[in-house]
């Protein structure tokens, strides 16, 4: 495998050697050398035309643990502020010798343009486009959620799994879905109609209008963000309302099952989607989440660019 | 494919490396096994089952993986992780062996001495190796023998354990020309 865009890239055994392969890359992450030799000499490329801090920044922690060099290019305080196009861009890239690029992009599928395209010939990681998908996301939730609550197993049978809020607006949800399923989870959406993306009834997973209802039958919940940057119309009535009937509080913590967990991806909207004490609770791993997402795209990074791309790949 | 080292051999070899180790330690107060994974693994298990045995008492033995610190990664495709699993005392300070199955260019050991390095820094190092069948391509070698098997470039040694192949034996595949 040469680039990672999308969850439906990835067969459920190349799902589980990333987990496995982020498993065995942790340990690097808790001794006390935190730097391995093995990508020395690559150039990796973050090309984020949309803002963000964890993702970014732990992808940049990973490459620079494997000994890559790592370039940090965003919209702003770039030509792309002035207008230049992706495709002149990734040239740009092409003559600078980059092995890798890792995008996030506005527009769904920019990814994927990048990588079908001839204008470069590194590998491309898809860290988020509009609205489509966010593998590395998804990945590093099931990692998660396996280090939680699978007693051993390698994938996520018997687990059930709630992904609450805005799912229209979300390519984390997206990836999630498949993702969970895959490995097989049962995954429950609980959403305002409004906030549902149409043709979701084809997803692989359940669909809910009733938090109180879920809630006590699973054993993850994972909290959505709110994305008020790209609603441009009317989605529910007021925030209050909003959070009085899907936000995540201390009453609907209480329901929970004994050894749930409650993740979010970040960054979170407290007081909207989910309460202060909710976030900072004990069942909340949302810091975990940015620890182990260093893990799994050290283990993206190793898997895509360590080995030659000659010869195929293991993945 | 021809056999060149039955179970028995295999046996007394690992039990005359366990009796080298001790005399050459005074003791296993010191000593920590690390096998590589996957076959030094349940080598070192083995040679810590039986010093325990001579010496009455517990003996740290764990594994290290080398993927990481391999000069030919960038030739092959991408190889899996192992586990490794250091043992409670760590390495600081402590005699290392380092237990391998079959020591050829060199270069897995060299990978291993990298990779020890990140963990921290032992009072010794030193190597056992089931099956020392030359050719090596770094200035490295091994502490501990089984046996010398000189072989052509061109032959491959193979090795069958118990554990995972339901059979000890060494084999040698291809001819000597």
């Amino acid at each position: 495998m040469k680039h990672l865009l999308s969850i439906n890239d990835l067969s459920k055994s190349d799902a589980i050697s990333i987990l496995d392969t982020a498993q065995e890359l942790a340990r690097v992450s808790d001794g006390p050398m935190k730097k391995l030799p093995t990508l020395r000499g690559r150039t990796i490329v973050n090309l984020f035309a949309e803002d963000s801090t964890r993702t970014r920044i732990s992808f940049e922690a990973a490459a620079k643990r494997l000994s890559a060099d790592v370039i940090n290019f965003s919209a702003k305080g770039s030509s792309i502020s002035k207008g230049e196009s992706l495709k002149d861009t990734a040239q740009t890239l092409q003559a600078m010798g980059a092995d890798a690029v890792i995008i996030r992009h506005g527009a769904s599928g920019a990814a994927q343009r990048l990588a079908d395209s001839q204008w470069m010939s590194g590998s491309v990681i898809n860290a988020g486009d509009g609205t489509h998908e966010h593998p590395s996301q998804a990945l590093l939730d099931a990692f998660t959620i396996r280090k939680h609550l699978s007693k051993g197993g390698s994938d996520l049978s018997g687990l059930r799994v709630a992904i609450v809020g805005d799912v229209l607006h979300s390519r984390v949800a997206r990836s999630n879905v498949l993702l969970l399923s895959m490995l097989g989870a049962q995954v429950v959406l609980v959403a305002p109609p409004t906030l549902l993306p149409v043709g979701v009834e084809s997803w692989p997973c359940e669909i809910s209008y009733d938090l109180d209802d879920v809630i006590s039958t699973v054993d993850a919940v994972m909290m959505l963000r709110i994305q008020l940057e790209r609603m441009n119309e009317l989605f529910f009535p007021n925030a209050r309302e909003y959070s009085r009937y899907f936000g995540l509080n201390s009453d609907r913590i209480r329901t929970l099952k004994q050894s749930a967990i409650v993740m979010h991806p970040g960054p979170m909207n407290r007081g909207l989607e989910i309460t202060a004490d909710a976030a900072d609770g004990a069942r909340s791993v949302i810091v975990e989440q940015v620890a182990n997402g260093v893990s799994i795209r050290m283990a993206i990074l190793y898997l895509l660019l360590a080995g030659s791309q000659e010869i195929g790949a293991a993945l | 494919m021809s056999l060149v080292l039955p179970a028995p051999d295999i046996s007394r070899a690992l039990t005359r490396i366990s009796h080298e180790i001790l005399e050459r330690n005074a003791g296993s107060k010191a000593i920590t096994l690390l096998g590589i994974p996957t076959r030094g693994a349940h080598l070192a298990k083995r040679i810590a089952e039986i010093i325990s045995k001579i010496e009455n008492l517990p003996i740290q033995v764990g594994t290290l993986d080398i993927t990481l610190h391999r000069d030919d990664l960038r030739l092959r495709p991408p190889r899996a992780l192992m586990p490794t699993m250091i043992p409670s005392l760590g390495v600081e300070g402590r005699n290392v062996i380092l237990v391998d199955d079959v020591l050829f260019s060199g270069r897995t050991i060299r990978a291993a001495l990298d990779a020890l390095g990140e963990i921290g820094r032992p009072k010794s190092v030193q190597l056992a190796i089931l099956v020392d069948r030359g050719h090596r391509e770094l200035p490295i070698r091994a502490d501990y023998v089984g046996k010398n098997i000189p072989t052509s470039i061109s032959q491959s040694v193979i090795v069958h354990l118990t554990e995972l192949d339901g059979v000890d034996e060494v084999l040698i595949e291809g001819s000597s020309e």
